[in-house]
């Protein structure tokens, strides 16, 4: 009975969340609440560690609590009903997109969204980097200082991007440099 | 391959490769679909993340299950979506089960604090490539800034601005300029 539930729990955050996976959390905080499975100390640490590992945060964050709740069945279904939302929408939408391909009115449409989605996509990469670059200072200064080392790794990380032969290494290759510099150098 | 299995196994590469929210997973996708694989375009990818955004479920989930329908229909959308998941599974399973500790200890949060680093590094130049697909002109470049500044400032939501810049662009490409065009 659990099990089902959890699936169904999720599938509302899948159908009710739009965004992120910073979007779930307010209705994660709302299941734990109601249902009793975890308290706002144990989601706090599931964002955490959602965050630290590989993997889009929403889905890590479902089949955490779907874990915790009811071991690795609960994963499961958590994250299934999670996802199961998602395909159902999207498929209905990439279905009338690719029959309305041709149509001139889709295609202005859609010649607007794109620079607004490119702005969404940098927006995000503006905060995730003021997050990233800005540590708090003292509780009783409110100051804030600059992490130093962590901006001089992202510029020179972006540099080699830029470079023309080093923009061939894949992504995952700078992620996995930065971790070891970051781990090397105590960031 | 098996395109069923290389659609999954891609996938399940780019769950892994994740660092953070959908956001970070775009510069891994630009990598394995646009450039490895050619399942989709710069300018596919930036639809699939505006649709994705203002649709119900997750950015990352939305994506990869529209660029697994357009490849292969529903099962190619259902395999990738999967995929995605998969890697989560496994790791997030693992960690719960033995280091529920894992967020706490001093090696991880250096190691992620420059893992971040890179993210926005790899974002900052994945919106580069966008920007050089999708900013074509002086009205796509205004909808850009106004985004970004409505976006940062005034924190709209994602939705009311894709709504918006899609009207705008139905307005500017699809009657202005058709019009200019006929004459």
């Amino acid at each position: 009975m659990t099990l089902l539930l959890l699936f169904l729990e999720f599938a509302k955050v899948g159908l009710f969340a739009v965004g992120g996976g910073l979007a779930t959390i307010p209705f994660l905080q709302d299941m734990g609440t109601r249902t009793g499975w975890f308290t706002n100390a144990d989601l706090t640490t599931m964002i955490a560690v959602s965050e630290s590992t590989p993997g889009p945060m929403g889905v890590n964050m479902a089949t955490y609590v779907g874990f915790e709740t009811a071991g690795l069945p609960g994963a499961v279904l958590a994250t299934l009903g999670l996802i199961t939302p998602s395909i159902a929408v999207i498929i209905v939408i990439a279905g009338f997109l690719e029959k309305f391909r041709q149509s001139k009115t889709v295609d202005s449409v859609f010649r607007g969204l794109r620079p607004a989605s490119t702005a969404l996509i940098a927006a995000a990469g503006l905060s995730v980097a003021l997050s990233v670059f800005v540590a708090a200072g003292g509780a009783e200064t409110h100051a804030f200082t600059l992490r130093w080392p962590v901006v001089i790794l992202s510029a020179v990380i972006f540099l080699c991007t830029q470079q023309k032969k080093l923009k061939k290494l894949h992504p995952v290759a700078f992620i996995a440099i930065a971790a070891v510099a970051g781990a090397v150098f105590q960031f | 391959m098996n395109i069923y299995a290389d659609l999954f196994l891609t996938f399940a590469k780019i769950g892994v490769c994740t660092f953070g929210g959908g956001y970070a997973m775009l510069p891994i996708l630009q990598r394995e679909v646009v450039e490895k694989k050619g399942w989709a375009t710069e300018e596919e990818l930036t639809d699939y993340f505006a649709v994705g955004q203002c649709t119900p479920g997750i950015i990352a989930v939305n994506t990869a299950t529209f660029i697994g329908y357009k490849h292969k229909g529903v099962p190619g959308g259902i395999l990738t979506t999967l995929g995605v998941v998969f890697p989560s599974l496994v790791i997030i399973t693992a960690i719960a089960a033995f280091l529920s500790n894992f967020a706490g200890i001093p090696l991880v949060q250096h190691a992620l604090a420059g893992i971040n680093a890179a993210v926005v590094a790899l974002i900052a130049s994945s919106v580069l490539k966008l920007a050089k697909s999708n900013l074509k002109d002086a009205v796509s470049g205004g909808i850009f800034l106004a985004g970004l500044a409505l976006a940062l400032l005034l924190k709209l939501s994602p939705v009311i601005l894709i709504v918006c810049a899609g009207v705008i662009g139905w307005v500017v490409y699809g009657l202005i300029q058709k019009g200019g065009e006929g004459k």
